[in-house]
């Protein structure tokens, strides 16, 4: 109980004065993690969509695969980026291991399949909904996913969001290709790593409780800004 | 139409991957792949901005078990190596990967365990006949089983005792697979016992009913070497940059860095570098 409460105090201190350390750390955390979101919903949104409407030889194995791949381990996600980016890998020239670059590809990589594979639930509900609708009026398939992720566009904020979790809270990839290196590659979940081995408990929890509290400032902000949209475009 | 929307798209999706890279990224800067130990000490932390003042070179620590170390080194991903396990380097440098081999600093092992001390070896100075109590007492023994410098010390020291611990595995013998702290804790959680290099030891907080039991055996001495990863096999490597690193932890100033620093006024690190190479 006395680390409980040695951690929340640790927490509050750090806060309080806002530590200049814990500040950069969060501010690579996020900007790390909200890249990653970006790039996946980039990638994952267009190809759920296509994967839910798209009618092709296969579709049935992609959809079990897209489901399965959700469940992709951080660390072996971390170990493949890591062999690619690797000077002796495939993209080795390019320099970018141990770069906050390499730590927004593995977890783009790794929630990708997340954003894709919910939107594709998503989508496929609302054409069978739409589908007469939409064939009457002679649209192509282009036009149709596009008319659909915006019509659906507030319950795909929850799978960005899903994507936005997972990239924030995983640990074993970004310590494989980001190396957590202090003051460049150290995000929030590679410092609790790192003061959990160093044996100061209170400290790493303490760390623990402001990223939770820093993804819980994110899903407040997604909630109230889709609360504003839907009232103002119902 | 269709395939050059697509490209912008790419495009736009390497901008923003790029865009990650932190503007505070220097052009001057060398990364070091290391050990838990010197990282996780505070050694680094001391030393390197002191390095930096001087040259204006940033150091990058990646801190990994020396196995891992190497194998970073190995690869390329490193421009310097700096780890402690002395047979591992010899054989990193002979096969080519590195070179500019220095001897650079020692600290020593320590055995720790329960204050139950249920092999009844505490405050004995011999480490081979303390394992070998452990080992017949069939009390817990927490491993690192990661092939770290610790770890290639922990079985140079079974086999100097005579005992193999893979007869224990599954009972006593517990490889946690993991870094130095990660089996600290291990070792508190379980009263196991476990050898541990001084400076991670002195600054470990979780230590719980966990002290030293056996140390000052000369068998326990724990040598850290550092060596260029070779530009031949790898030439993106910063020769230069990686050189001056290894020149300044080796020079007076730097084995002066390295003698100051102190955790509750004890010394964690002896330097010892010597032109000659012996040490």
């Amino acid at each position: 109980m006395s680390d409980i409460t040695a951690a929340l105090a640790t927490a509050l201190g750090l806060i309080a004065r806002l530590d200049a350390r814990l500040v950069e750390i969060v501010a690579l955390s996020l900007q790390v993690s909200l890249t990653a979101v970006a790039v996946a919903a980039g990638l994952g949104l267009p190809l759920g969509a296509a994967v839910a409407l798209g009618r092709f030889p296969g579709r049935r194995v992609l959809i079990v695969v897209l489901n399965s791949l959700m469940g992709l381990p951080p660390v072996v996600v971390g170990l493949v980026v890591y062999l690619l980016l690797s000077r002796a890998g495939p993209l080795g020239p390019l320099g970018l291991l141990f770069t906050p670059s390499a730590m927004v590809i593995a977890q783009a990589t790794l929630i990708t399949p997340i954003i894709a594979a919910l939107t594709r639930q998503v989508i496929e509900d609302a054409w069978r909904e739409y589908e007469e609708q939409l064939r009457s009026l002679g649209v192509t398939p282009r036009r149709a996913i596009l008319t659909l992720l915006w019509d659906t566009r507030f319950s795909l904020v929850t799978a960005v969001l899903a994507g936005f979790g997972r990239a924030s809270a995983e640990v074993g990839a970004v310590m494989i290709v980001g190396g957590n290196i202090d003051g460049v590659t150290r995000v929030m979940t590679t410092a609790i790593a790192l003061e959990t081995s160093k044996g100061d408990l209170p400290l790493a929890l303490g760390l623990g409780l402001i990223l939770i509290t820093l993804v819980m400032g994110v899903n407040t902000a997604a909630y109230v800004i889709k609360e504003a949209a839907q009232r103002k475009f119902g | 139409m269709r395939r050059h929307r697509l490209l912008t798209i790419i495009g736009a999706l390497t901008i923003a991957i790029l865009a990650a890279a932190p503007a505070l990224a220097q052009d001057k800067f060398i990364t070091v792949a290391s050990t838990t130990s010197t990282e996780q000490s505070g050694l680094f932390g001391h030393i390197l901005p002191l390095f930096k003042a001087k040259t204006g070179i940033e150091v990058r620590v990646i801190a990994q078990g020396t196995g891992q170390a190497l194998d970073t080194g190995r690869r390329g991903d490193a421009d310097v190596v700096f780890v402690h396990d002395r047979a591992a380097e010899e054989k990193f440098v002979a096969e080519g990967f590195g070179v500019e081999r220095r001897e650079v600093m020692y600290n020593d092992f320590v055995l720790v365990g329960p204050k139950s001390d249920p092999a009844k070896i505490a405050g004995t100075k011999d480490i081979a006949a303390a394992l070998k109590k452990i080992a017949e007492a069939k009390a817990p023994f927490a491993s690192r089983g990661d092939k770290s410098g610790t770890h290639a010390a922990e079985l140079r020291l079974w086999k100097i005792a005579g005992v193999d611990p893979d007869s224990g595995k599954g009972t006593w013998y517990r490889e946690t697979g993991s870094g130095m702290g990660p089996t600290l804790n291990t070792a508190a959680a379980m009263d196991a016992y476990a050898l541990t290099d001084r400076g991670t030891w002195i600054s470990f907080k979780n230590r719980r009913n966990l002290a030293i039991v056996v140390e000052g055996d000369h068998r326990l001495f724990n040598q850290y070497g550092v060596m260029l990863v070779n530009p031949a096999k790898h030439p993106h490597v910063k020769k230069d940059l990686g050189m001056a690193f290894i020149e300044w932890v080796t020079s007076p100033e730097g084995q002066k860095a390295i003698a100051d620093y102190k955790i509750e006024g004890e010394q964690l690190f002896f330097p010892n570098y010597r032109k000659d190479g012996a040490s």
